[in-house]
């Protein structure tokens, strides 16, 4: 499958270059419908990496990349359901996006994150999941699971610890505070921050490069260099499950949904 | 070290430029949501602008609770 528009993500291959465009308002939060649209495209990237040599994922929504999860959807269903059953759904929707994630961690194809605005919760576990990040100067990094009692489920700790130093990780996971583009690249998380709705620019113009280098040792390279931490990815679904049957968290989501403060997305 | 005032100055200069409201309309104690007319997610676009302005850090959580624009020049001017 070459191109695919569903009604929040699309992806089209052109060039060798596949991109993989998020379009969900407000903030493409990672919803039940994103997740089946994302299966689709983990299943069709078995065909399309034939063809291409990298992936460009990015958002055409000026709120930014992602916000995450999505929040309201969890609460409602969760509230929908007896506290057994939420919790089992939960683990089942971490399954299925870790799959997700797994698979584009683990392409052949060298993946690119062109991230602007938010880049907050899932959002930043999808940019984490790609060999190279762009941002533009007012892309903004968070994990502000802590807020509700909770720590990032989609793999975010694992793939930090694996990208970063130990003190970042707890800076970011502690705090819950925001990180801007500047210095998200002083500590080695972005490779390159460009201007203002430069970053999908940037990393076309990176692709087209990855497009001259030979596809086996290029993903031969990148299966050394940057291996799937499978075990704590694993850990970190269980621990998200424990935390998420804690009464704190439910109390901790309504007051997310409920908010009518000026600042939500502010830990 | 630049003054306080001047840090004030420049914060008003740079939010009425980015969100495109006239500079004159903006005054130091204005609730900055309602004078740049911006949500949560716009917010975070301004803390950017002014860190990148004036070479701080300025962590979100400081922000909580702040609504005008002097305020948020005293949080600024303390980093530098």
């Amino acid at each position: 499958m070459k191109d695919f528009k569903g009604q929040a993500i699309s992806w089209e291959l052109k060039n060798g270059v596949i991109e993989l465009l998020l379009h969900r308002a407000p903030c493409n939060e990672l919803g039940s419908l994103s997740l089946n649209e994302l299966e689709q495209f983990a299943a069709a990237l078995d065909v399309a990496e034939k063809d291409a040599h990298s992936l460009i994922v990015h958002s055409e929504l000026k709120s930014g990349f992602c916000a995450g999860a999505d929040l309201r959807e969890l609460y409602e269903r969760s509230e929908q359901m007896e506290k057994s059953r939420a919790a089992l759904g939960v683990r089942e929707f971490l399954e299925r996006i870790h799959r997700v994630l797994n698979r584009i961690d683990a392409s052949p194809l060298t993946t690119i994150a062109a991230v602007h605005g938010v880049t907050f919760g899932g959002g930043f576990e999808l940019a984490l999941v790609c060999d190279l990040i762009f941002a533009d100067k007012l892309a903004r990094f968070a994990f502000p699971e802590l807020r509700l009692g909770l720590i990032p489920g989609f793999g975010g700790i694992p793939r930090l610890k694996r990208d970063l130093g130990n003190g970042v990780v707890r800076d970011l996971l502690l705090t819950g505070r925001s990180f801007n583009a500047t210095k998200a690249q002083q500590i080695g998380l972005v490779s390159q921050v460009v201007g203002e709705g430069e970053a999908l620019r940037a990393a076309r113009a990176t692709a087209a490069q990855m497009g001259k280098f030979d596809r086996h040792t290029a993903a031969v390279a990148k299966q050394f260099i940057k291996p799937i931490p499978h075990d704590e990815l694993r850990h970190e679904i269980d621990i998200f499950c424990e935390l998420f049957a804690r009464p704190a968290v439910r109390a901790g989501l309504k007051k997310f949904v409920e908010s009518t403060d000026a600042q939500p997305y502010l830990p | 070290m630049q003054t306080a005032e001047q840090t004030l100055n420049e914060i008003l200069t740079l939010a009425a430029a980015h969100f495109k409201v006239p500079r004159e309309k903006l005054s130091p104690d204005d609730d900055f949501f309602k004078a740049l007319g911006i949500d949560s997610l716009q917010t975070l676009d301004l803390l950017t602008k002014l860190e990148n302005h004036f070479h701080v850090e300025l962590p979100d959580y400081e922000l909580q609770g702040v609504s005008d624009f002097r305020t948020l020049a005293g949080k600024i001017q303390v980093r530098l």
